[in-house]
C-alpha cells in the first residue's frame, strides 16, 4: 500500500470540483503527475497542484493506494465519487458529492459533509465522524435508480431525503434525521439511531428501516402489523413492526405480498 | 459565405434523385444552390475517396415543443453523464453548451443533426395551441431547417365537420390553422383514441366510437385523407395509428393502411403518396400477449409494397434508455403501468394530449429484442426504398443521434447477427422474429433513399431538398466511406455516418471533421394555404374561441417575430 497525501494550501474561490481525487486516478501516478490532475473552478479548467502540495506515491492499482487529505476540505467536491478501490481519508470536513456513484474501497471523513454523500453509490464504505446535510445514499435527482450497495455510516445527524430511490446497501444515521427517509425505496435498510421528524417511507415498495428513537409524525399509510425482537447493528431491540406504504403498489412474491418494513423501538 | 462558391471535388456521389450511383464527380455550389459550375475562384474541397450525397431530411423527430421541454424538464438525469457540457473545443469557438442523450438541449440537437449531415428535419407533433413556443424552440435549434406538423386527428373543430361528413368544411379549418400555426400539414396521432382519453377511454379499434362526437377512428382517417388532397398540400395525411405497441396490432394497421385505397393524391409537388405512416415498428406487432408476441412486419410489408399511395417510416427501436413522448396520451399510461416509471400527462385543449415516460429499452428483454428485430425487418423486406425512411422516432424508440447505427445493421447482416448472439433470449427472438434468416444488406444508394431522396418527394420538397440536381438547395454531406472498398468491419460504416467529413449547409461549411465549425443560417419552412374564404368555418373558429378556448383568438397566431426566418410554400386552391 502507498500513500499520497494531500495538503490544502489555498481555498478555492468558488468551489474546487475534485473529481480527480479517487485511487483509480491517482493509481501509478507519481506526485508531480498527480498535481498535474484536472479540476474544475467554476468553467476554469485547474489542476489539483493549484490547491494542494502533493507529497507521496501512488500504489500501481488503485487497490493499493490510499489517498489522505490533510486538513479542511470545505470546499472541495466529488472527493472519492466513481472510485472503486482503495482508500480516501479527509483529516476535516468535505463538500457535496463525497463518495457518489462509489463502487469500493472506504473513504473516512473526520468531519461534517455536505449533501449528496455516497449518492447512488454501488459499493464500498463511507465513514462520516461528524453530521451529513441533505440527500444521504439517495438517487440523482430525476433518476429512480438509487444506492444499490454498500455502507453509509453517518456518525453525527443527517438532513432529509436519506435513501431516496434505495434499491439496496446500508444507510446508518447514529443520531436525528430530519424528513424523508427511504422515499420510494425498493429495497436497501435505513437506520436512525435518534429521532426522525417524519415521513419515513412514503412511497415505499420495499426495504427495511429501523428507528431507535422517535418518528414525530408517522406516515399514514404505515399499518401495525405486530412486535419483533431484531438484532441491529450489533445491539438487540423489541420494536413495534408497521408495514406499507399500503398507497403504493407493491409486488408478489410466492404469493404473498411484499410491504416494506419499518421498525420503530418500543417504548 | 453564402454567396460563396465552393466545390466538392472529386467523390463518389451518390444522388438517387439523378440515379448517380457512386460516379466519380464534382458538386458545384453558389449562392446557397446547386449549380451547374462555378468559377476558377471558387473554393475546392477535395473529398476523393470519400462518399458524397445530399443533406439527411429527417420526416419524422420530436425535437422541438412542449412535449419534448417537460422530457427535459422532469428527466435531469438525462443530461447527467451524456453532452459535452465543458468541451474546450465549444468554449473555444464560441459554441453554446451541449446536454442531454435521448431529449438533447436545442443545441445539441441542431449540432448532432448537423455532424451527421442532416440539413432538414420535421417535427412530427405540435400541439396548435402551444405553436409560439414550438417556432421559438425550432428557431433556437441551429443549422438545420426544420418545419412542425400540428395534430389534427383529435381536433374538437375535425370531428364535428367529419362526423356531418363535411370534407371541404375541415379543409378550410386545417388550411386556417396551418396559417395560424405555421405549420406544414395534417398529422393525426391515435386518431380519436386521444379525444377519448379525456373520459379515461381509447379507441384500440377503427371502429371504436369517441365519446360526444360519436365518430370512429376509420371516419376521421378518411375524412384527412380526403380533405388533405382537397387542398394539394405538399405533404400528405401522417399518421400514427390507433393500438401501438400492443401484440397483435398488425391486423388494424393493415386495416387503417387499407382505408387510404381510392383516395389519389392531388398535388403540384411530386409527392405520390397519400398516406405516410409513421414508426410502423409500432405497429407490425403478432401474437396476443407479451408472451405470444411476435414480428408480422412481413405481412405489413406485403402489403405496403403492393400499395404505392403509401410511405413508411420505421421507428426503429436502438436498444438504448430513452424518453418515449406522444400525442398518444393513453398509450403513455399504459406505457406508465408497464414500467412503473415516471408519467407526465398533459391535456390541451379542444385539441390534442400528449404523455411522456422514460422507458429502457433492453436487448436482454424479449419484447424489446423483438421489437428491435421489427423495426430492421422493415426496411428489409421493402422493395421501394423511396417509400421506406429511417427514423427511430426520435426520441421513442432511440435518440436520432443512433441513425448511423441503423444504418450499420441495415447494410451489414454480421452487425445484426452480432447483437443477436449476445441477447439473452437468442432462440427466443430468432423464432419470434424472421431477421436472422434475412440475408439482404442495404446499399449505400438505398441508404441515400431512405435519408434524403424519398423523404424529400414524400414531404413534397423533392425539388428542394434530398438531391444534388442543379437548382436544389445546396445541403451536402460527405462522408469518409470509400465507396469502391466498404470496409468489412461495419464499425467504421457507424462512425462515418455519425460525423460527417464535411457538412455543407445551404452553401455554407458548418461541419468539418465532424466538429461544428459554423451556426449557418437555418430557415423555418411552412406552408400556406390561399384559398376563399369559408364563412362558416370563420364563424365557427370565432365562435369557438369566445366560447371555449382559455386564450382569445387575437392571441392564439403564431407572431412573425417568432419565425424570423420563414421559408414560405405556397399553395393554392382553387373555389
Amino acid at each position: 500500500m502507498a500513500t499520497v497525501t494531500l495538503k490544502p494550501t489555498k481555498v478555492p474561490e468558488l468551489i474546487l470540483e475534485g473529481y480527480s481525487i479517487t485511487p483509480d486516478a491517482f493509481a501509478g501516478k507519481t506526485s508531480a503527475q498527480i498535481a498535474e490532475l484536472p479540476g474544475h473552478e467554476g468553467k476554469i479548467h485547474v489542476r489539483l497542484g493549484d490547491f494542494f502540495t502533493v507529497s507521496g506515491e501512488a500504489g500501481a492499482t488503485a487497490a493499493e493506494t490510499n489517498i489522505v487529505i490533510a486538513g479542511d476540505a470545505t470546499r472541495v467536491k466529488y472527493i472519492g465519487s466513481k472510485m472503486t478501490a482503495g482508500t480516501v481519508t479527509v483529516n476535516g470536513n468535505a463538500d457535496m458529492y463525497v463518495g457518489g456513484w462509489m463502487k469500493g474501497g472506504k473513504i473516512h471523513v473526520t468531519g461534517n459533509v455536505d449533501s449528496f454523500c455516497g449518492i447512488q453509490m454501488e459499493g464500498g464504505d463511507i465513514l462520516v465522524d461528524g453530521d451529513a446535510k441533505n440527500h444521504v445514499g439517495c438517487a440523482y435527482r430525476g433518476d429512480w435508480r438509487g444506492m444499490k450497495g454498500g455502507t453509509i455510516r453517518i456518525k453525527g445527524s443527517a438532513g432529509n431525503d436519506i435513501g431516496t430511490f434505495m434499491l439496496g446497501g446500508t444507510i446508518i444515521i447514529e443520531k436525528n434525521a430530519f424528513i424523508h427517509v427511504s422515499t420510494h425505496a425498493e429495497g436497501g435498510t435505513v437506520i436512525v439511531k435518534g429521532d426522525v421528524e417524519g415521513r419515513v417511507g412514503g412511497q415505499m415498495v420495499k426495504g427495511e428501516m429501523y428507528v431507535l428513537g422517535t418518528i414525530k409524525f408517522m406516515m399514514p399509510g404505515y399499518q401495525k402489523v405486530d412486535r419483533v425482537e431484531k438484532e441491529i447493528d450489533g445491539l438487540k431491540f423489541t420494536f413495534d413492526h408497521y408495514i406499507g406504504d399500503l398507497g403504493e403498489r407493491h409486488p408478489k412474491s410466492k404469493g404473498q405480498v411484499i410491504y416494506a418494513n419499518l421498525y420503530l423501538k418500543a417504548a | 459565405m453564402t454567396s460563396g462558391e465552393i466545390l466538392v471535388k472529386g467523390g463518389f456521389v451518390i444522388d438517387p434523385t439523378r440515379k448517380i450511383d457512386g460516379d466519380v464527380g464534382d458538386v458545384a455550389i453558389k449562392d446557397g444552390r446547386i449549380v451547374d459550375k462555378v468559377s476558377s475562384s471558387a473554393k475546392v474541397i477535395d473529398v476523393k475517396g470519400k462518399i458524397v450525397m445530399a443533406g439527411g431530411v429527417d420526416v419524422h423527430s420530436h425535437v422541438a415543443g412542449p412535449k419534448v421541454n417537460v422530457g427535459r424538464l422532469f428527466r435531469p438525469e438525462d443530461k447527467l453523464l451524456s453532452g459535452t457540457c465543458r468541451s474546450a473545443m465549444a468554449q473555444q469557438n464560441g459554441y453554446r453548451m451541449e446536454s442531454g442523450f435521448s431529449i438533447p438541449s436545442t443545441f445539441k440537437t441542431g449540432y448532432d443533426y448537423a455532424r451527421m449531415g442532416y440539413g432538414f428535419v420535421m417535427e412530427a407533433a405540435m400541439p396548435p395551441i402551444h405553436s409560439p413556443h414550438v417556432h421559438e424552440e425550432i428557431h433556437d435549434t441551429p443549422i438545420i431547417d426544420e418545419a412542425a406538423l400540428p395534430v389534427f386527428g383529435n381536433n374538437w373543430f375535425v370531428m364535428d365537420y367529419l362526423k356531418k361528413g363535411e370534407v371541404e368544411n375541415t379543409a378550410a379549418y386545417i388550411a386556417w390553422l396551418l396559417r395560424a400555426t405555421k405549420g406544414y400539414g395534417v398529422k393525426v396521432v391515435n386518431p380519436g383514441g386521444t379525444a377519448a382519453w379525456g373520459w379515461g377511454l381509447n379507441c384500440l379499434s377503427l371502429d371504436d366510437v369517441v365519446p360526444y362526437f360519436e365518430i370512429t377512428p376509420r371516419e376521421i382517417i378518411k375524412g384527412l385523407l380526403q380533405a388533405n388532397e382537397y387542398l394539394g398540400l405538399p405533404h400528405s395525411m401522417h399518421i400514427h395509428q390507433n393500438d401501438l405497441g400492443n401484440p397483435g396490432n398488425y391486423e388494424g394497421t393493415i386495416d387503417s393502411l387499407k382505408i387510404s385505397e381510392g383516395v389519389k393524391p392531388k398535388n403540384k409537388f411530386g409527392r405520390e403518396q397519400v398516406m405516410h405512416s409513421t414508426h410502423l415498428q409500432f405497429h407490425s406487432y403478432g401474437g396476443d400477449s407479451w408472451g405470444t408476441f411476435c414480428s408480422k412486419a412481413k405481412e405489413v410489408m406485403d402489403y405496403v409494397n403492393k400499395n404505392k399511395g403509401l410511405t413508411i417510416d420505421l421507428g426503429c427501436v436502438t436498444l438504448d434508455e430513452t424518453t418515449t413522448m406522444t400525442a398518444d396520451g393513453p398509450f403513455e399510461h399504459h406505457l406508465h403501468s408497464l414500467n412503473h416509471l415516471k408519467w407526465c400527462n398533459v391535456d390541451v385543449e379542444m385539441e390534442t394530449a400528449a404523455g411522456v415516460v422514460p422507458y429502457i429499452y433492453s436487448k436482454d428483454v424479449l419484447p424489446n429484442a423483438i421489437q428491435w428485430a421489427t423495426g430492421l425487418e422493415l426496411a428489409l423486406y421493402a422493395k421501394d426504398m423511396n417509400r421506406t425512411f429511417l427514423t427511430t422516432d426520435h426520441p421513442n424508440a432511440g435518440p436520432f443521434t443512433r441513425y448511423p447505427r441503423v444504418i450499420k445493421w441495415l447494410m451489414s447482416k454480421k452487425a445484426r447477427e452480432a447483437v443477436l448472439a449476445t441477447m439473452k433470449n437468442t432462440d427466443k427472438v430468432i423464432n419470434a422474429t424472421t431477421i436472422h434468416n434475412i440475408d439482404r444488406e442495404l446499399t449505400l444508394f438505398e441508404i441515400a433513399q431512405m435519408t434524403r431522396s424519398g423523404p424529400a418527394k414524400c414531404l413534397g420538397l423533392g425539388n428542394l431538398y434530398g438531391g444534388l440536381a442543379p437548382g436544389m438547395i445546396a445541403d451536402v454531406a460527405v462522408f469518409d466511406l470509400n465507396y469502391k472498398n466498404i470496409p468489412s468491419d461495419a464499425e467504421k460504416i457507424e462512425s462515418a455516418f455519425q460525423r460527417a467529413a464535411c457538412f455543407i449547409k445551404s452553401g455554407e461549411i458548418v461541419v468539418k471533421d465532424g466538429e461544428v465549425v459554423g451556426h449557418g443560417h437555418k430557415k423555418t419552412v411552412w406552408v400556406n394555404v390561399n384559398m376563399p374564404e369559408n364563412p362558416q368555418v370563420k364563424r365557427d373558429i370565432t365562435q369557438s374561441f369566445t366560447k371555449d378556448y382559455t386564450v382569445q383568438l387575437e392571441n392564439y397566431s403564431v407572431k412573425d417575430y417568432l419565425a424570423p426566418h420563414p421559408f414560405v410554400i405556397n399553395v393554392d386552391v382553387e373555389a
